[in-house]
């Protein structure tokens, strides 16, 4: 499988996925007005590692802005994952915040409530 | 909203391309008020929800909607005490009357029960075909830790002039 690597925007966050490696990222700001479109090929690319995935997945997610319209898309990411880490693929997140944005670390643990992979909050010291 | 207060108003057509020096004008603004980080980034992200409430809905819009009808308000201003967006748009009737529904069941929600029902619509597995499903009055109301204040005016037997006045205390 080849890598995934989606460049920023003002609108849309960096993605960077590595197969080989097992390492998912997806840092900067997540606010387009349509967000499915966006996080298409991640998803797609997901359900494709998902068939042969490795003993062990990193996802950091560093995210500084995002919308609903991209919330919905991220947890259709994290349940692609979650598929991967039920079938025994060992996926842990590490949710990234910047220190006192409460209403991100409330985000990552809305998250955490709904999906079943271990989830590790990181705050960014600024 | 004092006159003096207003940081930025519009009134017009919003499309995508409107909608992104919006935000980047806000962004610069609040960063020369040297504006605390956390309400910097809640000021942007109920703005976001509220700008693209309004470029959603426009796209919504019926065909037969009175060409005027496309046009929308909106006005964010700040005080000693807090940021205040405000939003307006026309409505039919009928989703005023759906919409109105909705957003009487956020205000009358706890935050606790707004956080259960956040992540409730949040996993449902509906989705608008923009995404968003119907997240955004919640976020904002959540964001906000104020109950939404909102009005209908009816216009005639079809439409209503529907506003969102937003308060975020500082």
């Amino acid at each position: 499988m080849e890598n995934l690597v989606i460049e920023g925007t003002p609108k849309t966050p960096t993605i960077k996925f590595s197969p080989e490696e097992g390492k998912l990222l997806i840092q900067g700001r997540s606010i387009p007005e349509n967000s499915i479109d966006f996080y298409k090929p991640l998803v797609d690319t997901l359900e494709q590692y998902s068939d042969g995935p490795k003993d062990a997945t990193k996802v950091d997610i560093v995210l500084e802005y995002f919308n609903t319209s991209s919330s919905k898309c991220i947890l259709d990411v994290f349940k692609k994952l979650e598929k991967i880490n039920s079938a025994g693929g060992g996926v842990a997140i590490n949710w990234h915040y910047e220190e006192d944005d409460e209403d991100m670390l409330e985000a990552g643990e809305d998250y955490q409530a709904i999906i079943n992979i271990p989830f590790k909050m990181i705050e960014i010291e600024e | 909203m004092e006159r003096d207060n207003i940081m930025l108003s519009f009134k017009g057509n919003v499309t995508s391309e409107l909608l992104t020096p919006v935000l980047q004008i806000m962004e610069s603004k609040m960063e020369k008020l040297n504006e605390p980080s956390k309400i910097k980034k809640k000021v942007y992200n109920i703005l976001v929800e509220a700008l693209q409430n309004l470029y959603h809905h426009l796209d919504k819009q019926p065909d037969t909607a009175p060409q005027g009808h496309n046009t929308v308000i909106f006005m964010i201003g700040k005080t000693e005490e807090a940021y205040s967006i405000f939003t307006g748009n026309y409505i039919s009737n009928e989703n005023a009357g759906k919409l109105k529904n909705r957003i009487e069941k956020i205000n009358s929600l706890e935050p606790d029960e707004l956080k259960a029902y956040y992540k409730e619509v949040l996993n449902n597995g509906m989705m608008s075909d923009k995404g968003g499903g119907g997240l955004g009055m919640i976020d904002i109301a959540r964001k906000s830790g104020q109950r939404l204040d909102f009005d209908f005016q009816r216009v005639d037997e079809k439409f209503s002039f529907y506003s969102l006045n937003i308060n975020i205390p500082q």
